[in-house]
């Protein structure tokens, strides 16, 4: 059964259209990750499964509840954990929870023991009794986490749980996510970090100034740009746009120029040949296999904005 | 349980936490604190002198100073609520199944309790500097609640000021009228001295009546029509207010 269905669903701010007819299905207890840039769409589209924005067409339901015409009912079922840390700087970590607990229809006693619960699993124990405002950026990411862990609800929605972290709690921020995945829970995230998505998710989606350009497992979207890929790096912007208008590149950016090969060293021999007779000078080959960065990359045109 | 018994849950815990945040915010805090005591020096001792109200000023200007006070009370309550609405912490609770009412109703009933702190400390400077009210406690009682009454309509505008305005700095200059109005009413001249044009204004707006009941109930004045028109004052801003803040507060951001 899909915990999440999106059908046809599109949203504009204004003359900006944010979302183009987006179809996408999540299975109950799998984790589905909503990958693009900045600016693509995917906190709109989040927003619109939580219930705090109407599509202007189209249809989403989470567990079989519509999110426009049975608000109250999605709420019941899902927990939103923001871009920013949506947290209170001049509440402990404990009374931060317990006040969603409490939210949560849990009543203040229970509230209090599920909030010790959660502080403990999330390595806050010591300083749930501190002012959030005192909290390293990590921290404030798993009292946000543990916030919308306070029912255990069966669709989680988590909007880029990761940006700005430094790479050990980046780390810490993926093993509870999959502790959850383990659990059963239904996740949907989102992210800019091809890497962050390769790592958790089961399927993919890329979007890209609100269209969907792909979507699928890493591996399918991996295999979709074809195999091995050898990179140039040049020492003039020149000499570039000689090697893009001589080759065939599935990738190119100010300074390199991307190709596909079979990886032999007759092929990157050639290579090298063909750029001297057109008078490019390389400075740099690295062959490498394809990443989601090639994915994205190709299929939203181009090199990085 | 019923709905209602978690709508009242929810309200209750959420103005627990308005409380536990109005007492950390040091700096707000702060000015709470000093300002009623700075506007009371500053009014007997440095503009006191010059006005003739008829009376010893401080006599004249303690319920004036009250409703200044809260005023600019009104200007943290709407800078708060802003806070609330441009961090992320309101679409985590709109994304439950929460009354919406709950956060802002936290907000009311904590930008009240602030007020109500302010008067106190109001009242016991004035009776250092030789504030002398006429009052019984039947009359005290009647003040205080319908002091109690007017902060919570000013609470309420200044909660659906504060969902209004898209930015915190915002928030603070939407509120300039609340704490403006009561220098344009009787609260620290009487109304015919003002040249005839400001006098009308003075005369209609909704300060002057809350004004004129509150000395009334504590020095003995006489009162008139004024109690009625200022409840009905109250009332009015306290509906609209309070509808309009509902609207805002389901269809902002969205």
């Amino acid at each position: 059964m899909d915990a999440i269905q999106v059908q046809g669903v599109s949203k504009s701010y204004g003359a900006q259209q944010v979302l183009t007819d987006i179809d996408l299905a999540v299975p109950a207890g799998t984790v589905f990750g909503l990958l693009g840039p900045n600016g693509a769409g995917k906190t709109t589209l989040v927003r619109i499964l939580a219930t705090l924005v109407r599509p202007d067409a189209g249809r989403a339901s989470v567990v079989g509840h519509d999110v426009v015409t049975s608000a109250f009912e999605v709420r019941q079922k899902i927990s939103l954990t923001g871009q920013y840390a949506a947290v209170d700087e001049l509440q402990t970590g404990r009374e931060n929870l317990v006040m969603v607990g409490r939210l949560r229809r849990l009543g203040r006693s229970a509230a209090s023991r599920r909030a010790d619960a959660l502080l403990e699993r999330f390595d806050l124990a010591e300083a749930g009794r501190k002012l959030v405002k005192t909290y390293s950026g990590g921290m404030r990411r798993r009292l946000d986490l543990a916030m919308s862990l306070v029912t255990s609800p069966p669709v989680i929605f988590l909007d880029e749980p990761t940006t700005g972290l430094d790479p050990r709690s980046r780390q810490q921020m993926w093993a509870f996510v999959r502790e959850l995945a383990d659990a059963g829970s239904t996740i949907f995230l989102t992210t800019q970090y091809l890497e962050e998505a390769d790592q958790l998710a089961d399927r993919i989606m890329l979007i890209d100034r609100g269209v969907a350009v792909a979507d699928g497992t890493a591996e399918s979207l991996k295999v979709r740009v074809g195999g091995e890929r050898v990179s140039l790096s040049f020492a003039s912007p020149a000499a570039v746009a000689l090697a893009v208008a001589d080759l065939d590149p599935v990738a190119s950016t100010a300074t390199s120029v991307t190709v596909a090969t079979n990886g032999t060293a007759a092929e990157v021999r050639e290579l090298l040949d063909r750029m001297d007779k057109i008078g490019a000078t390389v400075d740099k080959v690295a062959v490498h296999r394809p990443t989601l960065d090639d994915v994205f990359f190709a299929l939203t045109g181009g090199g990085p904005r | 349980m019923t709905s209602a018994y978690w709508a009242v849950d929810n309200s209750l815990a959420m103005i627990g936490r308005s409380l536990r945040i109005s007492a950390r915010n040091v700096e707000a805090l702060l000015m709470a604190v000093m300002l009623p005591i700075m506007l009371m020096l500053i009014f007997v001792y440095i503009f006191g002198g010059a006005i003739n109200s008829g009376t010893a000023y401080v006599n004249y200007v303690v319920p004036g100073i009250i409703i200044l006070c809260a005023g600019f009370g009104a200007s943290t309550t709407a800078v708060s609520v802003t806070h609330d609405m441009v961090g992320g912490l309101i679409d985590r609770i709109r994304s439950m199944p929460v009354v919406s009412s709950a956060v802002l109703t936290g907000h009311v009933v904590a930008s009240v309790v602030r007020n109500l702190v302010a008067m106190a400390l109001v009242i016991g400077v004035g009776l250092l500097v030789g504030w002398r009210p006429a009052a019984g406690v039947t009359d005290w009682l009647a003040a205080i609640g319908f002091l109690a009454l007017f902060m919570l309509s000013i609470s309420w505008l200044a909660a659906c000021l504060g969902l209004l305005v898209r930015t915190v700095d915002a928030a603070g200059g939407a509120t300039f009228a609340i704490t403006f109005l009561p220098y344009v009413s009787s609260a620290f001249v009487p109304v015919d001295t003002l040249p005839s044009w400001l006098r009308g204004v003075a005369e209609h707006q909704p300060i002057t009546p809350i004004v004129e009941t509150t000395r009334g109930l504590l020095m003995g004045t006489p009162i008139g029509s004024s109690w009625w028109i200022a409840l009905l004052w109250f009332g009015g801003i306290t509906l609209v207010a309070f509808s309009w803040a509902a609207v805002l507060f389901r269809r902002r951001t969205a």
